[in-house]
């Protein structure tokens, strides 16, 4: 027992010592809690994406990449004890998967000077990178998915929303409200009227707010969920046969274990993505080559292709891609969270570097600066087909309405900017 | 040998009548507050400051407000959470409102107006009692978390309806917003912590404290030999509120650095606060604190053991922390229903005979 507890110290103090030659990467996963069923296929999709770069090549420019794993369970608190613990290993980039818990890191990670990449979530005036240094949330956000689904509404409804009723059913929490500024925005301009429905967590119980739908009989419905409360807001819409092509979900709540529950029902449901979706992309058979076949695929691997590992996979690949450009930009392969930020902050992607890594015409292509963090914001619609249960692009990627978005984006990180003090960069 | 009043002998009343009457109890709490105040800060690194030791004051802080009103008045709440929450918003509205004023005021302020609030709350469990009570906290808890959402003057009308610390300094030292170091974060919540125990201890055992635990045994006796159940039960929610307001304020201002209402101060706060009493010790100062390390140290050990040392995957050792913490309060609970603090006596009883036990 002695030696055998012994050597467990040793082996645990050697995996410690020469952490630091390895580029780090802390996934703040939740595989528990009312939101594992969204975090477990992004955890994967981001873990074995890592595999794959070290076992085909060797890690990123030679040097491995390290994957630390950290059970949050969306809870912020968690996730602040799983930064605290973390950050001291040479961590490159948080993607915390969580719009409270980047709340929370976002002045943390500022003045610990590590980048924070909050994929598609998060606090979208950090688009502004004038005010928040440290975060970036590129290719697109909350308010960009806002505009693309209206004007997705509007294309459907003829050219005109004069006069018609669009709800938002929302998670009641910082990330369902995000939308809110920008959708009344757009109301004012578009002339539609705009009715906020929010389901409190978990969400297990919507009966109520769909009763409303029904009794209000909107001609539209956006859904801002995000685990759980995605199942069964489809099922409910199914339930009182909400018609599924004006039920429109951001991509936090269309992949398909939210529309499989729901059967046929569910049919035509659709939902905004910022990446492609499927698993026709070279990179896949390189993931089960290396990583599926060779046992080293993270968690149950039955997640493989579905919308979410997809989501994991484009944003270890977009970390991957800036840590590559810092290697570079730096001509050192042992980079710091310095250099990674730097490198974020002029990160280009475009459809070379995505065909490069296997993921050819993947997202978009977008271009980050020193003023915007946020990309080009550009995003698509997916329709959920119940019989062939695939999910399907059924527009391009779109640019939102940024006369809307970046006059609300200026007001908000300026009042952050004024209540904490901070001077403007970029100048 | 140890723990004894043997050749420990009084000459005044004042000496009679001192919180820790024995003299190696006495030693013992000068050591606790030497190595809190002395050594742990010189020690301290932001991941045992922000995974432990704030945690672990701010909770104790919430323990003991609510140990003063279920533990020592009787009177069960559920709403915890949601007057920790009030503390939280009053001292983001306070900072943001009167930034010049030091945080310090703040968060004394923010326990006042929680103090008034769960007051109001309180107002009902002069007409009813245990179960019924509950029930009217936990519409207190339901309420306030709504409110706080619903109301966008509270979060200063941000998008997210998030509420984020600003930075506020005492004496120059940043206690709140990002720059802040451990040693300082950790000594701001220790001082409050020092002090709201020191002023529980005092009035659980003087005649305010005497008067909560005759309604808590027996109210009718109680009002009988005189004392007065509004009175009584009132002041409990208000000295109770004041110590979970300080708690809530800390937790958001110094701990958090950004809050919300439904994530943050939800009901599973409120029942937590309410195992780590259970667990702890109801009607003891000391038990708060117990329950309170209890609660906060074991997940962290627990992730500590599993992932870091035997390599198990997250999700597996997230999961066999619920069971093992599910079970330890059931095992407590039959066990040792009078929490940590029983053991912790009888292990001084133990001591006082040792080594000649009858």
């Amino acid at each position: 027992m002695k030696i055998k507890l012994t050597t467990m110290a040793l082996t645990a103090l050697m995996a410690a010592g020469p952490a630091m030659a390895d580029l780090v990467f802390p996934s703040l996963s939740y595989r528990t809690g009312p939101f594992a069923a969204g975090g477990i296929p992004f955890a994967d999709g981001y873990a074995d994406y890592f595999t794959l770069l070290n076992e085909r090549d060797g890690g990123i420019g030679g040097v491995p990449a390290k994957l630390i794993e950290c059970e949050t369970a969306y809870n912020t608190e968690k996730g602040v004890e799983c930064y605290e613990s973390t950050k001291d290993e040479g961590a490159l980039i948080y993607q915390p998967l969580s719009t409270g818990i980047t709340y929370q890191l976002i002045p943390k990670a500022t003045a610990d000077g590590i980048p924070i990449h909050s994929m598609g979530y998060g606090r979208t005036s950090a688009k502004n990178g004038k005010v928040f240094s440290h975060v970036f949330n590129y290719p697109v956000n909350y308010w960009d998915g806002a505009s693309v689904g209206i004007n997705h509404f509007k294309k459907q409804a003829g050219g005109s929303l004069e006069g018609k009723k669009i709800t938002l059913l929302h998670f009641n929490g910082a990330y369902g409200k995000e939308p809110i500024p920008t959708l009344e925005a757009l109301s004012a301009q578009e002339g539609f009227s705009l009715n906020t429905i929010a389901i409190d967590y978990p969400g297990q119980e919507q009966k109520s707010q769909w009763l409303q739908i029904r009794r209000e009989r909107p001609d539209y419905v956006l859904f801002w969920g995000w685990g759980v409360m995605n199942q069964v807001a489809v099922q409910e819409a199914s339930n009182i046969r909400f018609p599924m092509e004006n039920f429109m979900g951001i991509w936090w709540s269309g992949a398909e274990l939210d529309v499989l529950p729901a059967g046929d029902g569910a049919n035509g449901y659709k939902a905004l993505q910022f990446h492609n979706v499927g698993s026709d992309f070279p990179i896949f058979d390189d993931i089960k080559q290396y990583v599926t076949d060779a046992g080293k695929a993270a968690g149950a691997g039955d997640q493989i292709g579905t919308v979410l590992y997809n989501r994991g996979v484009y944003a270890a690949f977009l970390a991957a891609e800036a840590a590559k450009a810092a290697q570079a930009a730096n001509g050192t392969k042992e980079i710091t969270a310095a250099m990674m930020r730097d490198s974020m902050e002029a990160l280009t992607i475009d459809e070379a570097k995505m065909a490069a890594a296997g993921l050819p015409g993947f997202g978009p292509e977008f271009q980050v600066s020193c003023e915007n963090h946020g990309g080009g914001g550009m995003a698509a619609v997916a329709q959920w087909d119940a019989t062939a249960k695939t999910w399907s692009l059924i527009s391009d990627f779109e640019a939102s309405d940024s006369g809307i978005i970046e006059p609300l984006i200026m007001a908000d990180s300026k009042a952050f900017a004024d209540e904490n003090g901070i001077a403007e960069r970029c100048n | 040998m140890f723990y004894r009043e043997a050749g420990d002998f009084k000459t005044s009343y004042t000496d009679d009548n001192q919180t820790f009457p024995i003299k190696f109890d006495r030693y013992r709490y000068y050591v606790v507050l030497t190595v809190a105040f002395g050594i742990i800060p010189f020690l301290i690194n932001d991941y045992w400051a922000n995974a432990f030791l704030l945690p672990f004051l701010i909770y104790s802080i919430a323990a003991i407000g609510l140990n003063i009103l279920t533990g020592y008045c009787g009177q069960v709440s559920l709403g915890t959470g949601g007057f920790m929450a009030v503390g939280a918003y009053a001292c983001y509205k306070l900072m943001t409102a009167f930034p010049d004023v030091n945080i310090f005021f703040h968060v004394i302020a923010a326990g006042g107006i929680t103090a008034i609030v769960c007051t109001a709350f309180g107002l009902p469990s002069l007409r009813i009692k245990g179960f019924y009570l509950a029930v009217a906290t936990l519409a207190a808890q339901f309420f306030l978390v709504w409110l706080f959402n619903k109301v966008s003057w509270f979060y200063n009308y941000s998008a997210s309806g998030q509420i984020n610390a600003p930075e506020r300094t005492v004496f120059g030292v940043p206690v709140t917003g990002a720059n802040t170091e451990a040693w300082a974060t950790y000594l701001f919540c220790l001082v409050f912590l020092a002090i709201s125990a020191i002023i529980a201890r005092n009035l659980t055992r003087g005649m305010q404290g005497r008067k909560w635990m005759a309604i808590r045994d027996m109210d009718i006796a109680a009002e009988i030999i005189g004392v007065n159940p509004l009175r009584a039960k009132l002041s409990a929610f208000a000295v109770s509120g004041f110590f979970i307001g300080i708690s809530g304020a800390l937790f958001f201002a110094v701990y958090l650095g950004a809050a919300e209402a439904g994530d943050s101060f939800g009901i599973q706060k409120s029942f937590l606060v309410l195992f780590m009493i259970i667990i702890g010790g109801l009607g003891s100062i000391f038990g708060s604190f117990a329950g309170a390390a209890f609660l906060v140290l074991l997940p962290v050990a627990l992730k500590l053991v599993g992932v870091d040392f035997l390599g198990w995957p997250t999700d597996i050792v997230a999961h066999i922390q619920l069971i093992i913490v599910g079970a330890l309060i059931i095992i407590f609970l039959i066990a040792e229903p009078h929490g940590i603090a029983q053991l912790w006596r009888v292990a001084k009883e133990k001591l006082r005979l040792w080594p000649f036990p009858h």
